[in-house]
């Protein structure tokens, strides 16, 4: 199947190398972090953790996302999804290169990144996150590969692949909720000791994944003459709206108790991120505008989600909510969550974190390679679609 | 394909993965039982200390300790830095003009950062002008130890010293986020040009590391305090020892003055403590 | 054997590629190097010659293991002579240049071990002693 990628319009192909020459550019920028050090972001003492770790944190969300198709139509049986669920696993496919990606760019010492397996340490929450990350991946390139060359072939997939397809979907649940242990075990960090980060997580990321899948049908439809169906495009909004009405809600608890209770640990970081947070008479609100952009796009998205019209009738208006909605969860989860949680640091001073061009760089070129992977295997897929038909 | 090359294709594939993961799995369930023997004689300790909410269990063996005495400080500012520079002198400790790099084993900082969970409000004045030594709590609990995926950081059976092992840390940053106490400092970049003298009877750091004071356990072993310690001898300004040894100095002085813990609520038990 | 016309002048090259640095080099592995004994005289190491020469970076791992994790420190004793486990503590103690008993060998066998990334050399410690 893997010829079918290298078989296509010059758009395609104009894209590829769009998409390339950032990649490009993303290596130089990391080999120049790879000989300098890490001294090359625009992380700190403080805040040691920067860009890399977020969009970590917010991919494993995306590929997670993949399951809301897997779930209904193997389980449910909800044929509408018949089509596209081989776009949510190879969207975790892609996903999921991009965070091992991020991982090892954000490592000190990359070419030690084995001893995680050398010397498994099951009381640190990396090793397992490293277990489910590369599990998933595994169980999402086998499942995709094998139910799509049956599909190819026209004959029904091999019966061991659906103990796997089942596996896979606790898998999907365990990768996020491992990623938010990453951060809600850590004791003296008061914005991420909260048993509502994996909830949360989890409900932000079943309307990311979709919302991009949503976005993704509706390119491919006019780029690839490849029609996802109607119901199914209505159900997946669906899912996005709920999704996203619950992790509004576990954010907005998330301020009651900070503010309601009073206490400062639990307030500082929420300040900092929606007002800005002053010490010794200055004012640190680096993030603030990011913050309220994600508000109101969240709350624009969702009255777009429930606007009939805009969600059934006209295709500009739903690519416009997915991508906003994207959006708000991008700067939320892939920005906000992470940076906030270093402010204040542990002995009560203020350090904001700017990214610096280079590290602007690594990221645009891992977010880059994601979508190549992402296309080729889109490519494959569609092309099978077509060719079945 | 003929189907004996396939089945010589699966079998060899399964092999290889059963390879792989093999070695993998017997450290694992090896380390799983020895941790599960020591487990049952620690669980038996802390069941008792368990009631209060923050009441520390006396953990076995020796537990080495600090108590820093914030009255000899005042009466000698001087001492800290002192004992600051015997620090870095010692450990080869780079010295970064910008706070973005800084690598910091023992530090000052005022009252209201080393404990930002106790009032500063209608603080004493000697207090509030008082400069705190800071360093790593070697915490009797180490949520650093619980986050690292390599076991580069670890506690010492032997004297209960949070170690780091340079060697093996792979610069994930993961025990910087669990430490509550802003202990560790990460090689944003080769630290070697910021170091104005070597000892030469210690290494430096490489970038990509995490590092923290060790409490000096290569002078332990040739029978030295540690070098902050020795820097204040004389003054009672630091004392160090074992505090599961009721004989001990340490214990003496803890026993006879009211000290407190940087954040006890965590129930990290911190093994450095302060007579304000 | 289909595309005979390819595949055999293919094969060849590959060969030939994969064996470049055996006949770029004439069929010939170089001089060995002979390391620099210890300057100071020193006739015995903590093991034999034969050992170190294979083992070194076992010993070396061994004793790394041993004093930082362990916690075990204690010294090796060579004829009434003490010394502390540790790359800079006894081995430079000895063998104090390393240009010329380190890197002669590591250069012709092409390993670049990192220990001197953290570990000083005698030369580096050397380097800034005098600047305080």
């Amino acid at each position: 199947m893997i010829e079918k990628t290298l078989k296509g319009k010059p758009a395609y192909w104009i894209w590829l190398a769009f998409l390339g020459m950032f990649m490009a550019v993303g290596i130089a920028c990391y080999a120049r972090q790879y000989l300098f050090g890490l001294g090359l972001t625009g992380m700190s003492r403080d805040v040691s953790w920067g860009l890399y770790i977020s969009q970590f944190t917010f991919l494993v969300g995306v590929a997670a996302g993949g399951v809301m198709l897997v779930l209904p139509y193997y389980i449910h049986d909800y044929k509408a999804f018949g089509k596209i669920t081989i776009l949510g696993e190879f969207l975790a496919i892609a996903a999921i290169v991009m965070c091992l990606l991020f991982i090892m760019a954000d490592l000190g010492q990359p070419l030690r990144a084995l001893n995680v397996m050398l010397h498994p340490t099951p009381n640190s929450m990396l090793f397992w996150d490293m277990i489910v990350l590369n599990g998933y991946l595994f169980l999402n390139i086998l499942c995709g590969w094998v139910i799509l060359t049956a599909e190819r072939k026209q004959v029904h997939p091999p019966k061991w692949i659906y103990p796997l397809v089942y596996l896979s979907i606790p898998f999907a649940v365990s990768i996020h909720t491992v990623t938010a242990m990453l951060y809600c075990g850590l004791p003296g960090r008061h914005f991420w000791l909260s048993a509502i980060i994996a909830p949360r997580f989890l409900a932000s990321a079943f309307a990311a994944g979709p919302a991009l899948i949503v976005i993704a049908c509706l390119i491919l439809k006019r780029v690839a003459n490849f029609d996802a169906g109607k119901e199914a495009m209505n159900k997946l909004v669906t899912i996005i709206m709920y999704a996203a009405l619950l992790n509004t809600f576990f954010v907005l608890l998330e301020v009651f108790v900070g503010y309601y209770s009073n206490i400062p640990g639990h307030k500082y970081s929420i300040q900092y991120l929606f007002f800005g947070l002053e010490h010794n008479g200055h004012v640190y609100n680096n993030l603030v505008p990011f913050m309220w952009t994600a508000v109101v796009l969240n709350f624009g998205a969702l009255g777009l989600f429930a606007w009939p019209y805009a969600r059934k009738k006209n295709e500009f208006l739903l690519g416009l909510s997915c991508v906003m909605i994207f959006g708000a969860l991008w700067i939320d989860k892939g920005l906000g969550f992470v940076f906030a949680g270093f402010v204040p640091n542990p002995l009560h001073e203020i350090t904001e974190y700017i990214p610096t061009a280079n590290e602007l760089g690594v990221t645009l070129g891992i977010w880059a390679t994601g979508f190549f992977v992402l296309t080729l295997l889109y490519k494959i897929a569609v092309g099978v679609e077509h060719e079945v038909e | 394909m003929d189907k004996q090359r396939r089945n010589f294709l699966k079998i060899a594939g399964v092999a290889a993965l059963a390879g792989i993961g093999a070695p993998a799995l017997v450290r694992l369930s090896s380390s799983a039982a020895l941790a599960a023997e020591h487990g049952a004689a620690v669980g038996e300790a802390t069941a008792e200390a368990a009631h209060g909410a923050v009441a520390e269990a006396a953990s076995q063996g020796v537990r080495l300790g600090m108590v820093i005495d914030m009255r000899r400080f005042s009466e000698q500012p001087e001492l800290l830095d002192n004992a600051i520079v015997a620090c870095n002198d010692a450990h080869n400790v780079p010295q970064f003009d910008n706070r973005k790099s800084e690598i910091k084993w023992i530090w000052k900082a005022p009252f209201e950062n080393v404990f930002p969970y106790e009032s500063s409000y209608h603080l004493a004045k000697k207090v509030k002008d008082a400069d705190f030594a800071v360093l790593c709590n070697h915490c009797d609990d180490p949520p650093c130890v619980r986050a690292c995926p390599t076991k580069a950081t670890f506690k010492l059976e032997k004297n209960g010293i949070v170690a780091m092992d340079y060697h093996r840390c792979i610069g994930c940053r993961f025990c910087m986020a669990a430490c509550p106490y802003g202990a560790r400092s990460f090689n944003w970049e080769d630290p070697r040009p910021y170091i104005a003298k070597y000892n030469k009877d210690f290494p430096s750091r490489m970038r990509g590391v995490v590092e923290k004071c060790n409490f000096c356990s290569e002078r332990l072993a040739l029978g030295q305090e540690p070098a902050c310690v020795e820097a204040c001898q004389g003054t009672g300004a630091m004392v160090f020892g074992d505090l599961n040894d009721a004989q001990s100095e340490i214990r003496q002085l803890l026993d006879k003055e009211f000290a407190i813990q940087r954040n006890a609520a965590l129930g990290t038990k911190p093994s450095v403590f302060y007579i304000v | 054997m289909y595309n005979k016309g390819t595949i055999i002048p293919g094969l060849i090259i590959f060969v030939l590629f994969v064996t470049f640095p055996i006949w770029f080099n004439g069929f010939k592995a170089g001089t060995p190097p002979k390391p620099e004994l210890p300057p100071g005289g020193e006739k015995k190491c903590v093991e034999s010659v034969e050992y170190m020469r294979a083992n070194h970076m076992q010993l070396l791992d061994e004793w790394r293991d041993n004093v930082l994790r362990d916690g075990n420190r204690s010294v090796v004793t060579v004829e009434g002579k003490d010394y502390r486990k540790g790359l800079q503590m006894a081995c430079m103690q000895c063998h104090s240049n390393k240009e010329k008993f380190c890197d002669s060998c590591h250069t012709y066998a092409a390993v670049n071990p990192y220990c001197w990334d953290c570990h000083l050399s005698p030369k580096e410690a050397a380097s800034k002693e005098e600047t305080r």
